[in-house]
């Protein structure tokens, strides 16, 4: 009689639990779904269409490229418009050199600006770890304080520096340093500096975050085992402190290899960079297809070191096991 | 002074008036800021010598042990160390390695790369560097983990691997801050051993600083016990528990009662002591406590014997009491007895058999009993 009574009981009993698991894993679906569903939205679909107009031709219409696809002809009518698609734009790029060389020339000043921003940076969060604890939010508060003022107001500052009669060659040429002022704005290195000063910040944080949770009893232990400052900083700081470096560089590069304001603004006329290049296209030639197609093969250029970058991190996960 | 129980080995420099200390801490103050961490400290510790700094956290200990190792330099005195003054010497050069609290192995580093790391800053010949990490692996019973890095090592595992790096060198002398703090206590007590035959095979001058005076007791040749930046007593770990010096050590080693009084007549080496409420206490070991001083005799609680009867022996102190609490520690009980002045005196009974034909138990009369020179009588 007993037993009845339990079998009967067990489903019942065993009912919201099951509910409760499949709410869960729906819910931990979900969670994961947000960010696809994000990139979907927000990156694939307009990567899509971005993709589409850079396989289609220019026109003088609107919208300034042909095919439009619609469904008014049915569907004939779409296969013939996927028809009229071509790569022409594509070999276009390779047939100028002006692309090629806006390529490398991005790429360049881009590698050269992570650089120098690793250089400044890296003594930054070196000063900012090792500051008292007391200290710190506030230090840390600093290097974002630029981000509240807009990013083009502060590029822009750097004219009134760096023009032949700015502040800086004022300053220089009254305590005497210089007779002639230095040409810096409108050459690379008025870029160089603008893309520093820019993403020192994006440079610093991860940078920081590394070498702030490094335990400063390795530094004394490396001294303790006969090893002078410098040498330990080499031998233990500095690979501790890599993925920040490999994570700062990274946020700097990829940025900078797009950039449109700083070379525009702060760069002079012959200056080659990409986003120019695509900005001419957009909206001086009005060559929707061809721009279009500059920015996908920027997109590549771009995810390359992306891809790297997470495989490196993957990496290390692994190696942390 | 009578002898005080075997020592762990016959090895005593500090009572030798030729000796000559290996390290001296010479009137050395320590100040951070308004802090005082060492107040006017002097110390000597002897060659091949297992020294114990032992005190609570914040005394002083640790910055002790990191003005030795060049980490922080004395305000003022001085620390020599073989006869050479250690003041301005940076810790990469000087001729003694530490073993950190947290271990501080180099995580981006192997095992075995952790160990060369020190040969490889002397310079030594790679052969000769594989020969020495071969021989600490071995030392340490670690040749099968190599390869591996820190984070794939249990804690007795890092523990060791940190004492293998920090021996490598062959240090004059060796470090050691809190060096079992991070295990649990069955693992502690093995390793303490460890350290121990490690330190007696390599001769090496071991200086280690702990909180746990158990590890520091079972462990070092002498102890310094240490409180607020001065040291209250130096001495093998047999008289710091049977001749505290003062108050402060006989409370912080081991459990202790203290029965404060006054010394109402000294005779021939026994001092009575009144407590002004009725109780007197015969007592040896008086040192310089003079008539009329007020004093406490300080004695441990297994020292103290209970009974239901009153003992008969006129030449032990009785003193009459209850049974006010027990507790029962399976090889031993510790009963807590009320005297008729309030205070309550802990005595505690190995239970060296399974039954006991003196039962006690709470709200029983007892009588307390304890030799005249079962205690210390301490001034300070």
């Amino acid at each position: 009689m007993s037993d009845t009574v339990l079998a009967a009981a067990r489903p019942v009993a065993s009912r919201p639990s099951v509910l409760s698991r499949t709410f869960q894993a729906m819910y931990g679906r979900l969670v994961i779904i947000i960010p696809y569903l994000w990139l979907l939205v927000f990156f694939l679909v307009p990567f899509a269409i971005v993709f589409k107009i850079s396989l289609s031709q220019t026109q003088i219409a609107m919208p300034p490229y042909a095919p439009v696809f619609s469904l008014t002809d049915g569907f004939g009518g779409l296969l013939d418009q996927l028809r009229q698609l071509s790569i022409d734009n594509y070999l276009w790029l390779t047939e100028d050199a002006l692309y090629f060389n806006a390529y490398v020339s991005s790429v360049v000043i881009a590698a050269v600006s992570t650089v120098l921003t690793l250089l400044v940076g890296y003594p930054v969060a070196y000063g900012m770890a090792r500051a008292p604890e007391s200290w710190r939010p506030t230090l840390l508060m600093l290097v974002i304080l630029p981000f509240w003022t807009s990013f083009l107001i502060r590029v822009y500052a750097w004219i009134g520096i760096l023009k032949p009669e700015g502040l800086l060659n004022q300053f220089l040429q009254g305590i005497g340093l210089i007779n002639e002022p230095l040409i810096i704005l409108n050459t690379n290195a008025a870029i160089f500096i603008g893309i520093v000063y820019s993403y020192l910040p994006f440079m610093v944080l991860p940078l920081y975050s590394a070498l702030e949770k490094m335990d400063y009893s390795l530094i004394e232990a490396a001294k303790d085992l006969g090893c002078p400052p410098i040498s330990a900083f080499w031998k233990i700081t500095f690979p501790l402190s890599f993925p920040g470096i490999v994570a700062g560089c990274l946020l700097v590069f990829i940025p900078a290899v797009g950039e449109f304001v700083i070379p525009d603004l702060l760069g002079g006329s012959q200056t080659l960079m990409i986003g120019k290049t695509l900005w001419n296209e957009f909206f001086a030639n009005r060559d929707w297809p061809v721009s279009s197609a500059v920015a996908v093969i920027l997109l590549l250029l771009l995810v390359v070191p992306i891809v790297i970058f997470q495989q490196s991190q993957a990496r290390a996960i692994e190696q942390d096991r | 002074m009578k002898s005080l129980g075997s020592i762990r080995r016959s090895f005593a420099p500090w009572n030798d008036p030729d000796a000559k200390p290996y390290i001296v801490f010479e009137n050395v103050t320590k100040r951070f800021g308004d802090f005082t961490a060492v107040n006017n400290l002097s110390l000597k510790i002897y060659e091949r010598e297992f020294f114990a700094l032992l005190g609570a956290s914040g005394c002083g200990k640790s910055t002790l042990l990191r003005m030795l190792a060049g980490f922080d330099e004395p305000t003022a005195g001085r620390i020599l160390l073989d006869g050479q003054d250690l003041r301005g010497i940076p810790p990469y050069r000087r001729p003694v390695n530490m073993m950190f609290q947290s271990y501080a192995l180099f995580p981006h580093m192997t095992v075995e790369a952790n160990i060369a790391f020190g040969l490889k800053q002397e310079g030594m010949a790679k052969a000769d560097i594989e020969k020495r990490v071969a021989e600490m692996l071995k030392l340490v019973k670690l040749e099968r983990f190599a390869k591996r890095k820190p984070h794939q090592l249990s804690g007795g595992q890092r523990q060791r691997v940190a004492l293998a790096r920090s021996v490598a060198k062959r240090p004059k002398v060796l470090l050691l801050d809190e060096p079992l703090g991070a295990l649990d206590k069955k693992l502690r007590e093995e390793t303490q051993f460890e350290l121990m035959d490690q330190q007696q095979e390599l001769g090496l001058t071991f200086v280690v600083v702990t909180h746990d005076q158990e590890e520091a007791m079972t462990m070092a040749d002498r102890i310094a016990i240490m409180d607020k930046g001065e040291v209250m007593q130096v001495a093998t770990p047999a008289e710091v528990y049977e001749a505290p010096s003062s108050r402060f050590v006989a409370g912080f080693v081991g459990n202790v009662n203290m029965i404060e009084g006054t010394v109402s007549g000294r005779e021939n080496g026994v001092a009575r002591i009144s407590d002004g409420n009725g109780l007197t206490i015969k007592a040896e070991n008086i040192g310089d406590a003079a008539a009329g001083s007020a004093v406490a005799f300080a004695i441990r609680p297994e020292k103290i014997k209970v009974s239901s009867r009153k003992p008969d022996d006129p030449g032990v102190n009785v003193v009459e009491g209850e049974i006010y609490d027990i507790a029962y520690l399976g090889d031993m009980t510790v009963y807590h007895v009320k005297l008729a002045d309030g205070q309550v005196v802990k005595a505690s009974a190995l239970n060296a058999s399974r039954i006991t034909d003196d039962p006690l138990t709470w709200n029983d009369r007892a009588f307390i009993s304890f030799r005249p020179d079962a205690g210390v009588v301490l001034t300070r």
